[in-house]
């Protein structure tokens, strides 16, 4: 059946199927490098203009304080920005883009990628509770949860991936009041 | 002939049914099924890698010196993983998101060694082509039951579809559930199975 085994054929046929294999996925990388890097791109614009309020014109990506973030303007002044904040969820990065009005006030977030348990902290994508909240949390609420004192309401049997949310949005509260001293 | 390979399609299904009676690939089975949804993506892509991981090693099984036929079933292996979790990202990134880190665990996937090693190895490549469909096919209705049990205990919904209001009972999306949902399964299935 199988061919006998001798050092030359061996190391002939390990090349061979080495090198096929390399260059079927050279290609298949080149074919699909567009439309992965397009469907990146596509939702990173979508998460900003989904976190901000709508007929702004956002502005290119500019960085303040180790942070990534977007200002949208209306009649050239600003009216709110989209930071994009990473914090440690219960199962690696929790990344979010947080919108934020000058005032401190939230406007909206959306994750933008996370390794929560599905079922549990990756209810935070889905949530309808725990997102709505979100929408308009005002300025001088505390971003803790609600067990430590906070007023955010956690999700059921997930604190530690609502603790890595209120802290990741804390932050880009942080970054736009320090922005709104300057 | 036409007989015979269209029980090499169906015997995946029971006789040969990769997750209840071969209990291969439990790591995606157990890991993956918190949903009916994710079940069934999961098996899908694994039976793209199996269909064509086993017509390539039926192609070139004759010609490999026995020595090195493992490395060489691995490399083909890991280059149609890769080649699916490319196309995953560009057309489907939904779908990647879900499964992400499970999409490059599919080249340990028993199954796939274990179908190229006992069958695909020995066999031509239309017979191969249906036993990678067969098994394929067993495993994506496998997880799917698996999935749709898990994600009516736990989450009270079908498929995505809510009908019970409020949290279902947590244990069944955790590890725990998939646990006791594949053993009560099993037992079922091998009781069919044996009649």
């Amino acid at each position: 059946m199988a061919a006998k085994s001798n050092l030359l054929n061996m190391a002939l046929c390990l090349t061979l199927v080495c090198l096929f294999c390399a260059a079927l996925l050279g290609g298949v990388y080149a074919l699909t490098k567009e439309p992965i890097d397009n469907a990146a791109a596509a939702e990173a614009k979508a998460a900003i203009a989904q976190v901000l309020p709508e007929g702004g014109e956002i502005s290119q990506a500019l960085s303040a304080g180790g942070y990534e973030y977007y200002e949208s303007r209306m009649d050239s002044v600003v009216n709110a920005y989209a930071v994009k904040t990473s914090t440690n969820g219960f199962g690696g990065l929790l990344t979010l883009m947080v919108g934020v009005l000058p005032d401190g006030t939230i406007y909206n977030t959306k994750v933008l990628s996370h390794s929560e348990t599905p079922g549990l902290g990756a209810k935070c994508t889905s949530d309808a509770r725990f997102m709505a909240q979100w929408k308009g949390f005002a300025a001088g609420k505390k971003l803790t949860v609600t067990k430590d004192g906070g007023d955010v309401d956690a999700i059921t049997a997930s604190t530690i991936t609502s603790r890595a949310y209120a802290k990741a949005v804390e932050q880009a509260r942080e970054l736009v009041k320090s922005l709104q001293e300057e | 002939m036409a007989g015979r390979r269209f029980s090499l399609i169906t015997k995946g299904f029971l006789k040969e049914n990769p997750t209840f009676v071969l209990l291969l690939g439990m790591c995606p089975t157990l890991a993956t099924t918190t949903s009916a949804i994710n079940g069934l993506e999961m098996g899908l892509a694994t039976l793209f890698v199996l269909v064509l991981s086993n017509i390539a090693i039926s192609l070139i099984a004759p010609k490999v010196p026995d020595k090195v036929h493992i490395p060489v079933y691995i490399v083909v292996i890991a280059t149609f993983v890769t080649v699916l979790q490319l196309l995953m990202q560009a057309f489907v990134p939904e779908v990647y998101r879900t499964l992400g880190l499970f999409i490059p665990l599919i080249v340990v996937n028993c199954i796939i060694l274990g179908r190229a090693e006992a069958f695909a190895g020995k066999n031509g490549w239309l017979d191969s082509a249906c036993d990678g469909l067969g098994i394929g096919l067993g495993f994506t209705v496998s997880l799917t039951v698996i999935g749709i049990i898990r994600e009516i205990l736990g989450n009270g919904s079908f498929f995505g579809w809510k009908f019970i209001q409020g949290d279902g009972i947590l244990a069944f999306v955790m590890a725990p559930g998939a646990f006791l949902v594949l053993g009560y399964l099993m037992v079922i299935f091998n009781k069919i199975a044996k009649k």
